[in-house]
């Protein structure tokens, strides 16, 4: 299964203060470890929402918000895409981490196509057969 | 935490921390069984304490030390016995040889790794006990998850592991790693099981469906695993590569009823990106390296090349006509000759590859192959020769074993006929 592993903001990563060296050469081996162990298939660091936009969806209308944004225990400064056999594997990995000062990282197990019924799979399966044969009639047209 | 979750957890540190505490213990005590027998009472230990205690902080050091305690307890009372026969007059030439413990448990994991991996991937054993052997100890999976996953019953499973590390200590395989000339040929070893496990998976059409994708992904973490340890071997990193580009195509290889979709005919946007990006990425590490390009290389250059055309009408045949060109010089096997005749097929048209099949037909590792007939089938179709085809496409569906490829078999004959005879109903109105 795939995991996805979210670390929360903070004032600092929101302020752009970049870590302590010790720090980053401490995730530096946690990831060199991650790696090692043929778990990781992905991971980034996210910069400042200064830098961010949203957009709003509201009947027709899009309305685009600039960054940065303020709830920051709810924004994201980090992510993992981590390859394991099970969410314990995902935690035992995750308490391995670097990270200290009550600071809660998430673990959010990703959607496998197994996990979505037959039936629903067959006919999201039909609807993009039939987008793929209007896709090529159009290239042919 | 309840007794459930306990278990668990313990389940997942050993998942994580079994390969090195074996490694670790087999440069402790040099006999694979030893080892393995030492980290699993380790486990057994764990699981009756850490109910009651709780994980320790450091999990994999706990089972490091309560293993070493056993290790070295086991070597003091050999060490007793040693000096009991010696007292007596005797010396045993099997305990007199045994080294000077080394107590550094904490260094050198890598090599710890790939000591572990090149003994279980060793040639004295089969290639079954090899790639049950590298599930059990490096993959860190149960006999009873092994047995479930190639499909034979837990007891065979366990005497197939039991007997390989046996075999290892009655060949006296030297725990070393293998000096440079070997290396290659050792290493050949190693790729081999780990793509061997990969396509028990990936080939799989019968059984538990749900067990099998865990066996490509166990294999394609022992892939990753390796190409860190082994950085600079440019097939490390294609065997990862092919591994991560086939995988990427899971999704699509099979329809709502589970039939089986061929490449050509795959969706090609439930590929998962994800696996395919990073198989590229893996291929352009094993061409960066400017060695001979092995034939996982080739294999994933040209899996590469159907990863890269979006629409399968995109693909690049001439580079994968190319490419199986040099597999061909490499590899000489006439299966990958049937492979490339396909692919000359696509690139010059049916003709040319018609005639490339003609030169296989005597050849005897072919005989029974059903894919020969089938390709030719295909290629008599696609010059509308018919009544040929119905014939090839007969021959095949009745050497297959598989039901339902003779299915599909049978389809394709069934409409070569309906083709023919509108064909020759059509050259009737015509005149």
């Amino acid at each position: 299964m795939r995991v996805m592993v979210f670390v929360p903001a903070d004032s600092n990563s929101e302020a752009g203060v970049m870590p302590t060296q010790d720090l980053i050469s401490k995730m530096m081996k946690f990831n060199e470890d991650l790696v090692k162990a043929g778990v990781m298939l992905d991971g980034q660091g996210l910069t400042p929402t200064s830098r961010a936009k949203r957009v709003r969806f509201s009947g027709n209308q899009r309305t685009v918000i600039d960054g940065p944004f303020a709830e920051s225990k709810e924004l994201v400064a980090g992510y993992w895409i981590w390859q394991v056999k099970s969410v314990e594997e995902a935690v035992e990995w995750l308490k391995r981490a670097p990270f200290d000062g009550g600071v809660e990282v998430t673990i959010r197990p990703i959607f496998e196509p197994e996990d979505f019924g037959r039936e629903l799979t067959a006919e999201l399966r039909s609807k993009q057969e039939q987008l793929q044969v209007e896709i090529d009639r159009q290239k042919r047209s | 935490m309840s007794a459930g979750a306990t278990q668990e957890a313990v389940a997942a540190v050993w998942r994580i921390e079994s390969a090195r505490l074996i490694g670790a213990l087999l440069r402790l005590v040099r006999s694979v069984e030893l080892a393995e027998d030492l980290a699993q009472e380790a486990l057994i230990v764990a699981l009756e304490r850490w109910p009651a205690t709780g994980i320790p902080d450091n999990p994999g050091a706990w089972l490091m030390t309560t293993a070493k305690n056993r290790a070295l307890d086991q070597l003091r009372q050999r060490k007793m016995q040693q000096r009991k026969h010696e007292e007596l007059g005797q010396h045993p030439a099997s305990v007199s040889q045994e080294p000077a413990p080394d107590t550094g448990l904490e260094e050198d994991v890598g090599d710890d790794l790939l000591r572990l991996i090149f003994i279980a991937c060793h040639p004295v054993l089969s290639r079954e006990a090899r790639a049950a052997l590298t599930l059990k100890m490096l993959g860190g999976l149960t006999t009873e998850e092994i047995a479930r996953a190639f499909l034979v019953p837990e007891p065979t499973m366990a005497q197939r592991i039991v007997r390989a590390k046996r075999s290892l200590g009655e060949a006296r395989v030297p725990f070393e790693l293998p000096p440079g000339a070997q290396l290659q040929s050792r290493l050949a070893s190693v790729l081999e099981v780990i793509y061997l496990i990969f396509n028990e998976g990936y080939a799989a059409t019968t059984g538990e469906s749900w067990t099998r994708p865990q066996l490509c992904q166990e294999a394609l973490r022992l892939g990753r695993i390796l190409a860190g340890l082994m950085s600079g071997e440019a097939e490390v990193h294609g065997l990862l590569a092919l591994m991560e580009l086939n995988a990427s195509r899971l999704p699509a290889r099979t329809g709502a009823l589970g039939e089986p979709i061929l490449l050509l005919d795959q969706d090609r946007t439930r590929w998962d990106q994800l696996l395919l990006h990073r198989g590229l990425a893996a291929l352009e590490r094993a061409e960066r390296l400017r060695q001979p390009l092995g034939s996982y290389t080739l294999q994933a250059a040209i899996a590469a090349c159907h990863a890269r055309a979006r629409v399968a009408s995109q693909t690049d045949w001439h580079r994968i006509v190319a490419l199986y060109d040099a597999l061909v010089e490499l590899t000489l096997s006439p299966i990958v000759e049937l492979n490339r005749a396909v692919a000359v097929s696509m690139a010059f048209g049916p003709g040319a590859g018609l005639e490339l099949l003609a030169s296989l037909a005597e050849e005897p590792a072919l005989k029974s192959y059903h894919l020969l007939p089938s390709v030719r089938g295909d290629l008599l179709f696609k010059l509308g020769r018919y009544a040929e085809a119905t014939v090839e496409f007969e021959r095949a569906a009745a050497m297959t074993q598989n039901s339902r490829e003779r299915t599909l078999l049978q389809t394709r004959a069934q409409e070569s006929r309906r083709c023919h005879s509108s064909a020759r109903r059509h050259i009737s109105i015509v005149r």
